[in-house]
Formats: C-alpha cells, sequence, structure tokens
C-alpha cells in the first residue's frame, strides 16, 4: 500500500455516494424516450408481445416510480435512492457470505481454488 | 408510462429463455465458485458498491438521434474490477433485483438478460483485454482506449444476441432486427465505452490496485524464474 491511494473505505463511500446521488437527483431528468431495444420493438412491430409475469403485477416499486408519490421526478428519484441503497447491500451481504465460506473453508485446510 | 426494457417476458420462447437461462446460471454458479479466489478483502466492498453504481448508472437514459434512448450496461465495467466471473455475478444481481423490485425485464427473460447484458460482455472482456494488453504498450492511454473499445464491442454483442435469440423465438426476422438493433446500439456503445472508461480512470487514479483486468501493480513474484536463475 502506498501513501496515495485512498483507503477502501473512503473508496467506497465516495463511489456509494456518487451512485445514491446519480440515481436519486439526476434519473428524474433522465431522457423518457423508449429505450434501445424498446425502440426496435415499437418500429418492428412485437412491443405488443412484450408483458409482466404475474408476479411482477405485486412489484414493490414498479417501473422506478416509488408508489404512493404523485410528483413523478420525485417518485423516481425515491426508487432511485431506494434500489441503489438496496443493491448496494444485497452485492456486500452477498460478498461478506462469499469470504466467510472461503474463510471457513482455508481454516478447514482445503482451499482447493488457493493453489 | 413507457415500459423500460430489458427483455420483457413474452418476446422470447421457451425454449430460448430455457437454454438462455441454463447458460446464464451456469456463468453466476462459476462466479460463486470463484469468489474463493477473486473475492479478496478489498473487493468486498467493491462487489457491493459496483452492483450499486450499474444500478444507478442503468437508470439513466441518455437520449440518442432517433427518437431513443440508451443507458449504461456495466458488464465491462465490472470485469475489468472484478474479473469476468465475478462481473457475471454482479450483473446477474442487478438485474435480477431490477426485474423483482422493479418490473423491469421479464422474469422468465431474467436468463436471457443476464446473459446479453451480463455474461457475454463481461467474458469478452476477460478475453480482449488480455489478448489486447499482449500487444498493446503498457501505457495508461492505450489502457483506456482498449477498454473503450471493449466496451462499446460488448455492447454491439448484446444487441446481436438479442436479436438472434428474438429470431430464433420467431418473435421478429432476423434481417429486420438485426439492422435496426445494431444501428441503435452503435452509439449506446459510445456512451458505454465513454462512461465506462471515465470510471476506470477514476479507479485508475485512486485505487489502480482494484483493476483486476490488466495489472497495473508491479509483477507478484510467483516461483519467480529471475530468482531461480540467480541461485
Amino acid at each position: 500500500m502506498t501513501g496515495s491511494r485512498v483507503s477502501i473505505r473512503i473508496f467506497t463511500v465516495v463511489a456509494l455516494a456518487l451512485a445514491v446521488g446519480l440515481a436519486t437527483a439526476v434519473s428524474p431528468f433522465a431522457s423518457a424516450s423508449p429505450d434501445g431495444l424498446e425502440g426496435v420493438a415499437e418500429d418492428k412491430g412485437f412491443l405488443e408481445d412484450g408483458g409482466l409475469a404475474p408476479i411482477q403485477e405485486d412489484s414493490p416499486i414498479p417501473d422506478y416510480a416509488f408508489p404512493g408519490i404523485e410528483d413523478e421526478r420525485l417518485a423516481t428519484g425515491l426508487a432511485g435512492f431506494v434500489g441503489t441503497l438496496g443493491v448496494f447491500a444485497i452485492g456486500y451481504a452477498l460478498a461478506l457470505v462469499l469470504r466467510r465460506v472461503r474463510g471457513a473453508r482455508e481454516s478447514r485446510g482445503d482451499s482447493a481454488g488457493a493453489a | 408510462m413507457p415500459m423500460a426494457l430489458h427483455i420483457p417476458d413474452g418476446f422470447l420462447s421457451g425454449g430460448v429463455t430455457g437454454v438462455a437461462a441454463v447458460v446464464a446460471f451456469a456463468a453466476v454458479a462459476y462466479g460463486l465458485r470463484r469468489a474463493d479466489r477473486d473475492l479478496d478483502e478489498a473487493r468486498v466492498p467493491l462487489l457491493g458498491v459496483l452492483a450499486a453504481f450499474i444500478f444507478a448508472a442503468q437508470m439513466l437514459n441518455f437520449p440518442i438521434p432517433g427518437g431513443t434512448s440508451g443507458h449504461f450496461l456495466g458488464a465491462t465495467l465490472a470485469a475489468v474490477l472484478l474479473g469476468p466471473w465475478l462481473a457475471c455475478l454482479v450483473m446477474a444481481v442487478v438485474l435480477t433485483a431490477q426485474a423483482f423490485a422493479f418490473a423491469d425485464g421479464g422474469i422468465t427473460a431474467l436468463g436471457a438478460n443476464v446473459l446479453n447484458m451480463g455474461v457475454l460482455g463481461a467474458l469478452l472482456a476477460g478475453l480482449a483485454v488480455g489478448a489486447g494488453l499482449r500487444v498493446l504498450p503498457h501505457t495508461r492511454v492505450a489502457y483506456l482506449g482498449l477498454v473503450g473499445v471493449v466496451a462499446w464491442l460488448a455492447v454491439m454483442i448484446g444487441a446481436a444476441a438479442t436479436s438472434i435469440e428474438l429470431a430464433v423465438s420467431g418473435t421478429v426476422p432476423l434481417g429486420v432486427t438485426l439492422p435496426a438493433m445494431l444501428g441503435v446500439h452503435v452509439l449506446i456503445g459510445i456512451g458505454e465505452a465513454a462512461i465506462t472508461v471515465g470510471a476506470v480512470s477514476a479507479v485508475l487514479a485512486s485505487r489502480p490496485d482494484l483493476i483486476a483486468l490488466g495489472s497495473f501493480e508491479p509483477p507478484r513474484p510467483t516461483g519467480a524464474p529471475a530468482a531461480a536463475a540467480s541461485a
């Protein structure tokens, strides 16, 4: 470790703050035009083929709009805030579990992958 | 409200979603196994941060000419920082959360979305960055250029794969979708390349040791022939 490097803690906090900030404050102003595949599907007339799976009718935050909020931009920003922190939590938790599994395996002395 | 796309349910046939799901699941399962090797202490928070950043950036649709928009995908960025296999894992986390919590992308199409937007790009990056470094000069500019080209290519390959899946499903002929998908994604890929290069340069400036593809660290002594020669 050289002194010029930022610590992983600072790196994590800054990068996460950037992600949360973008999802919360910038996403309400993102382009509402259909995206690549959606545009092509519209153009070529197969957009109607698509639909939601039954389980998705009960999605907590359908279409990135936080439910119960009138203002569309606020609803999108809030969805971005909650979603980004939620996805961070899932990814971090998954990585912690994977590290713990590896730790347990190594302490048993059968770490096959290490070589 | 426009349906935000990833492939929704209904675009692909059962056979195509099944095959795509098996391939995607295999790559993700191997990613879980590779965590033994690839997931060091510093990459534990990095995995969470990358998932968060990719989720956030995928919400930021940028307009492209022709009345459509595009958004960042992130497989190349994830592969550069975590290696290709953990990148498959991160992309699966993001796309699964989007499908179940945000109704973005189908449930039966989830495997196809993970394959097109995650696995193909991540594995391409794993192969192409390694191969490129063998022929390119070992400079920051060459590295970032290579990463940008690979990010663009990953988007094009994802678009092509989607077109092929749609054609095999009998939804729309390849001759109709492929040119349209590639045409739109030529521009979306440029956005992908710009964001990927920007993010990778920020990591190079702050924590170059977090770059997994292409070492910017002094080479580790791995039973070094040099040491053997001097003995």
